[in-house]
């Protein structure tokens, strides 16, 4: 056993996933610290959000491991991952469009009990998404793409988790929102909560990242830190736009 | 020519039957908000609640047997949802509406089986028939307490849709199943909430319909069954007041209809042409949702 295991929290092993015979995944081993930010890059179809869908129980896996502070989650219910303290921003938003924004965040908070502790937490989300609060009455539907996203965001917050899962945060919003939403990741993070966040928009994803994974057709090609992958010259060329000379 | 106490007891009756296809109708749109499922079996659950009252009331006071018609229709119902539709959550829908239509006719056969295919008499439940008299109108009991208690029940049950837990975990996961799930709202307890509701209220519909009608039979629940189907789909299939309100319209035409001796008998024509009219029209229905495209 790794000398710092204990310090781990999340571990896949070996996972390997199908889809009606096509196979997404095939062997993927990722670690994400407790207190980081891991990014997972990689172009369309690489398997990124199956892996996210298969951490948070919405997909099963063929084989390998998922542990999560040792408990292992695979073949665990959707809601006892949830209550393990993993939570997932799904890919496209997904706000509930006909509830308001205070539903959407009491919804958020479904599988708890402590009713005041749960108010606590609105005020917490509000005080990160200012907006928010202003628009709490307002049908989740009416709101723009980034609010949504802060929406979406403040809801999976709602369920307090110690890991955070976003699927492409930044899909389809302006370059200034997208800005906001990275500032709030790091926020969030500062704040102690985990994050395993995955990107197309790799140069942003590798700055705010501790470490990042590179996954290609349902491997993983490469890992380091942030940083580092941000010098490599293959990732240069392949996801951030450099041309070689 | 007639007085309008005529016509005030025409509109009366029609209400009546209008609450208790809204009662019905309630069960069709709500399976189908959370399922997209047409639950075929829904009008056999009204017949099988008539069937459990004929057969408790001959070991029960029929006053003890309406509760226990309550529960047993709703234990029905959850039942058929575990056995016929819950294994089949990933298979196609169009094999889920087969599946449907399978319980329908199991349900009618059922019936018929154990009555022998006749009809029975409805054990009289206590002044529910007795007439009053209302300066010219005269109406009996059954007239006055249908809508009022139908009013009552679908009050209640959109506080709970708006304002409850459980209500919003429905809205959530009528909107979208996944997304409901990765906020640990359990789907399967959701869509047994959605059975408990629809079935509880055929069986309210079932004790007020039976006990003006006199008798059940095994293929009684067909016709009400489908007008009630009609009257979800003619409000907007999904939507609880639509169904309520589409229900009131083809209870209060039908009840006009049949009073003209000349149309009376195309009354049936009458409801379904009306629903191609504003299927035509209003291909969601009165109240439907609108279709929103995924950006």
């Amino acid at each position: 056993m790794h000398i710092w295991g204990w310090l781990k929290m999340l571990k896949i092993k070996d996972l390997h996933v199908s889809y009606g015979g096509i196979r997404a995944l095939r062997g993927v081993d990722i670690e994400v610290p407790d207190g980081k930010i891991v990014t997972l890059i990689g172009a369309n179809g690489a398997g990124k959000s199956t892996t996210l869908r298969t951490i948070s129980g919405l997909v099963k896996a063929d084989s390998g491991s998922i542990t999560y502070n040792d408990q292992e989650l695979l073949g665990k219910p959707i809601n006892k991952i949830l209550e393990a303290g993993i939570a997932q921003v799904p890919e496209g938003r997904r706000v509930f469009p006909d509830m308001t924004v205070l539903e959407n965040l009491k919804i958020g908070a479904y599988l708890r009990k402590d009713k005041a502790e749960i108010e606590q937490d609105i005020q917490w989300v509000y005080s990160l998404f200012p907006r928010l609060e202003e628009r709490h009455w307002q049908l989740a539907g009416t709101l723009s793409g980034g609010e949504q996203q802060m929406l979406a965001v403040g809801r999976a917050l709602m369920s307090r988790p110690k890991l955070l899962m976003m699927d492409e945060p930044s899909l389809g919003l302006a370059p200034l929102v997208v800005q906001g939403i990275f500032e709030i990741i790091r926020t969030i993070n500062q704040q102690g909560v985990t994050v395993l966040l995955i990107e197309q928009n790799a140069n942003m994803a590798l700055k705010v990242a501790d470490q990042a994974y590179v996954l290609e057709t349902g491997r993983i090609t490469k890992s380091g830190t942030g940083a580092e992958l941000l010098a490599d010259e293959s990732i240069k060329e392949a996801y951030l736009g450099k041309k070689k000379n | 020519m007639h007085d309008a106490s005529y016509y005030i007891q025409l509109l009366l009756s029609g209400v009546t039957v209008g609450s208790l296809y809204a009662l019905i109708a309630i069960g069709y749109t709500m399976v189908y908000g959370i399922l997209r499922l047409i639950n075929f079996a829904h009008g056999d659950i009204f017949m099988m609640a008539g069937f459990f009252m004929v057969y408790l009331s001959s070991a029960v006071s029929p006053v003890l047997a309406v509760p226990l018609v309550l529960i047993l229709t709703v234990v029905l119902g959850v039942l058929i949802e575990r056995v016929a539709y819950k294994p089949l959550r990933t298979a196609p829908r169009m094999s889920v509406m087969i599946s449907a239509i399978g319980v329908s006719y199991l349900l009618q056969n059922l019936a018929t089986y154990v009555t022998g295919g006749l009809a029975r008499a409805y054990p009289e439940l206590p002044f529910l028939k007795e007439t009053i008299q209302l300066g010219e109108i005269s109406i009996n009991w059954i007239t006055i307490i249908t809508p009022v208690l139908t009013v009552l029940l679908v009050v209640v049950l959109v506080l709970l849709i708006n304002h409850t837990k459980v209500g919003m975990a429905m809205r959530a996961v009528s909107r979208d199943f996944e997304t409901a799930q990765l906020m640990g709202v359990k789907i399967n307890s959701v869509i047994s909430v959605t059975f408990v509701i629809g079935s509880f209220l055929a069986a309210v519909a079932s004790v007020l319909y039976f006990t003006n009608y006199g008798q059940v039979s095994p293929l009684i629940g067909a016709m009400p069954g489908l007008k009630a189907f009609v009257a979800a789909v003619f409000g907007g299939i999904g939507s609880i007041p639509g169904a309520v309100i589409g229900a009131y319209l083809i209870g209060i035409c039908e009840s006009l209809i049949k009073a003209n001796e000349t149309i009376s008998v195309f009354s049936n024509a009458f409801t379904f042409a009306l629903l191609i009219l504003v299927l035509l029209v209003r291909p969601n229905g009165l109240f439907g949702e609108k279709t929103t495209e995924k950006v």
